[in-house]
């Protein structure tokens, strides 16, 4: 069996091609057992996973959770609005207080970018990043890449096209170095605005408008756009972006027939998203949240199972 | 009281020239600078200092430090940025006024003096504000801050947006021999930042300052420079545009000057790769083009100051999020050798390195100091230029100890610091 050589979990940045492609695998076999009657395996009986989100979060929370129980560890969630300094502490007491319980793995959302790091060197336990401000978010882009895989049976060579608010989107950063490492050709899309800086350095190209950049692709990923995150400044309202940098059926003919449209959640309908295209044929949407279990599953069970048993059953 | 200084190498960054001299003070003052050895035997010498193998300066000047107090003295006393400026080789520093409350009153400004006399190390100019309050709406008392020993006048970081009182300011403080320094930062183009914003900060996702945001406000002093005809002094310079900005209005022959800092010609946007809150500093750690363009800007004269920007922050300040951090490091004790550098590096010939750490700081700032010259103070620092070691906490005596640093093979030592004839630091002492 291949191994996995990583104590934490932090972005797609530190991840090889071969531990993505291990990461997928290790998801693929654990699938099944969500298709169960009995959806428990015992392979991480006795670990404790603690869920620990300093921002809001309903879905990959729950998906973190529910991973974790079926795999038969104990789970605790801890909540926290104020960042550490706001409390008087450091992020560092913070940190050791969390080692001081003992946990095998920590789930952590942060609205600060990089927090995760800082976790990661204080604590012995497994940090995994559930989205750190707005750097990376590499479970997301994990469960993506499996998405993809499993729809068109492999990734190298896809041309993918990500649309939306790139700027503040750790799901595109994520999904960005993921796809590049697997061998997609990848375009992002968008006003100008919401394209940040520097961005070709990391291997994509740009095309602004979507109608040009989606055409003859394979896959399309969209972004939610995130009003709360965004300044008066970044673009002129809700109904210009729709219209001119929304996904619906009009644009998406441009793209190859079978192409397939994926959107991380939640949707803002009738703004980067139509209702026609976001309940179409091409939308995996839903197949995107059930691949999330599995690939939360196989990460946890290849930084704090895989050592004990190879057996995954 | 006389004192021989003797067997030392003796930089004058005037005559650019580097030369064995003994040095006779008396009094607190320079009374000889004579050839080596040609006092012989004086039993009227009472303390004679042996630099023999070592280089004597003249005491550095840093035009732009925070000393925290009053208000933030868990971070740095007067008396502890004294202290370590002394270690560092300074003979005199300029504080920035974004105390609390700010330095905007004859109160605020005799109590640094005060205290800074107190503390028998550097000498501690205080630098006042330009706006009441650091509000930006209108003047603080120049003349009076003035007459009460205030050398120069800043809002700091919370910069004049306004241009009309800035234009004001220029002109009224002119009048009244205070130097004007501005921190150049759009702040509405910089709101939110808090790396360099390029390639590195789109990769590691933090939200970026552009260049631009410096460079907009180093044209505006430059224009305001022209109207006025009044000289305008420009803080940490980081960019490269603002370096050509500053060259060309020199070519114009306007009373432009301005001051960098050893990180930015040491440090470039690189290094916030790993989100360590020690780099996060305003303006930001710029691209390797940046550095370049900053080193040959010191190398042909338009930037004129190596300043530290020195700024102390507690480990509350510093070991947290990345985003809620503080900007700002510390700098009195690294600068020397970091400078050192440069020179090793060809850059900067020694003497020029030393005009820009002392003679042109004390120059701009109209304070005495940046040259050992008869009849002057005797406001040196003896160096070890051979002097190797690994910088480390416990070589800070800052309160605070977030140096970015920390961990660097660093080359050049201060060996002593002399302030008005009295010894202020001894290595190992």
């Amino acid at each position: 069996m291949r191994k996995f050589e990583h104590k934490d979990l932090l972005g797609m940045e530190a991840l090889s091609s071969a531990d993505i492609g291990l990461i997928l695998d290790t998801a693929e076999s654990l699938k099944s057992i969500s298709a169960r009657d009995i959806k428990k395996a015992p392979t991480l009986r006795g670990k404790s996973v603690v869920n620990f989100f300093y921002e809001p979060s309903t879905r990959t929370r729950s998906s973190f959770e529910i991973a974790a129980k079926r795999l038969s560890a104990d789970t605790f969630s801890l909540s926290a609005s104020t960042s550490s300094m706001v409390k008087g502490e450091t992020l560092r007491d913070t940190a050791m207080n969390l080692q001081a319980m003992n946990p095998d793995v920590i789930v952590l959302r942060h609205s600060s970018s990089g927090a995760p790091y800082v976790f990661a060197n204080e604590l012995e336990a497994s940090v995994i990043n559930a989205g750190d401000g707005i750097n990376e978010h590499p479970t997301q882009a994990l469960l993506d890449l499996y998405t993809i895989r499993d729809k068109k049976g492999g990734i190298e060579g896809l041309k993918v096209v990500i649309i939306g608010d790139i700027a503040h989107s750790r799901v595109a950063r994520s999904d960005i170095i993921g796809l590049l490492k697997m061998g997609a050709h990848v375009t992002v899309a968008g006003p100008p605005t919401l394209i940040p800086k520097g961005i070709e350095a990391m291997g994509v190209s740009v095309v602004n408008d979507p109608a040009r950049a989606v055409k003859d692709c394979d896959v399309i990923m969209l972004l939610r756009v995130q009003f709360e995150r965004q300044s008066k400044l970044l673009f002129p309202g809700i109904r210009e972006y729709s219209t001119y940098f929304g996904l619906n059926e009009n644009v998406i003919k441009g793209a190859k027939n079978d192409v397939i449209v994926m959107h991380p959640g939640p949707l803002n309908r009738g703004v980067e998203i139509s209702n026609g295209v976001a309940d179409g044929p091409y939308s995996v949407i839903l197949d995107q949240v059930a691949n999330g279990v599995a690939v939360r599953m196989a990460v946890l069970y290849l930084l704090i199972g895989g050592a004990k048993s190879d057996n995954v059953d | 009281m006389i004192t021989l200084i003797k067997g030392g190498e003796v930089v004058n960054p005037h005559s650019g020239t580097v030369d064995e001299k003994d040095l006779v003070i008396e009094n607190g003052k320079i009374s000889g600078i004579l050839s080596k050895g040609a006092l012989g035997d004086s039993s009227s010498i009472s303390e004679t200092v042996d630099a023999s193998g070592k280089v004597i300066i003249p005491g550095l000047v840093d035009m732009h430090v925070h000393l925290r107090e009053p208000g933030f003295e868990y971070k740095e006393t007067i008396a502890s940025g004294a202290m370590a400026a002394a270690a560092g080789g300074y003979s005199a520093i300029a504080c920035m006024p974004n105390t609390a409350p700010p330095n905007d009153c004859r109160a605020v400004t005799e109590f640094i003096i005060e205290q800074g006399r107190k503390a028998r190390a550097a000498a501690v100019y205080p630098i006042a504000t330009i706006s009441k309050g650091q509000k930006g709406e209108s003047l603080v008392d120049f003349c009076e801050l003035a007459a009460a020993g205030a050398v120069g006048v800043s809002d700091d970081g919370s910069p004049v947006v306004n241009s009309e009182l800035m234009r004001r300011a220029l002109e009224y403080a002119q009048y009244c021999g205070l130097t004007v320094i501005s921190h150049c930062e759009d702040l509405n183009l910089s709101k939110g930042g808090v790396m360099h914003e390029g390639e590195i900060s789109t990769r590691i996702g933090l939200p970026g300052i552009s260049g631009s945001s410096e460079d907009i406000f180093v044209y505006r002093e430059i224009s305001l420079a022209r109207l006025t005809g009044c000289p305008v002094h420009i803080a940490h310079i980081s960019t490269g545009v603002s370096v050509e900005l500053v060259r060309r209005a020199k070519e114009e022959g306007l009373p432009v000057t301005a001051e960098t800092t050893p990180h930015y010609f040491t440090l470039d946007h690189e290094s916030l790769v790993g989100y360590d809150t020690r780099f996060k500093v305003n303006p930001p750690l710029r691209t390797s083009k940046d550095v370049d363009e900053i080193k040959k800007g010191l190398a042909d004269g338009v930037i004129d100051v190596i300043a530290t920007d020195h700024a102390p922050h507690d480990s509350l300040e510093k070991d947290v999020e990345f985003d809620k951090a503080a900007f700002g490091m510390i700098g009195l004790q690294t600068a020397l050798p970091l400078t050192l550098e440069l020179v090793r590096d060809g850059i900067l010939t020694l003497p020029d390195a030393i005009s820009r750490l002392s003679t042109n700081g004390a120059a701009i700032l109209g304070i005495p100091g940046g040259e050992i010259k008869e009849g002057e103070n005797a406001d040196l620092a003896i160096i070890d230029m051979a002097c190797e070691y690994r910088f480390e906490e416990k070589d800070i005596l800052s309160k605070s100890k977030n140096s970015p640093f920390l961990g660097r093979m660093l080359k050049g030592s201060c060996d002593l610091t002399m302030v008005g004839g009295k010894i202020v630091y001894q290595r190992g002492a």
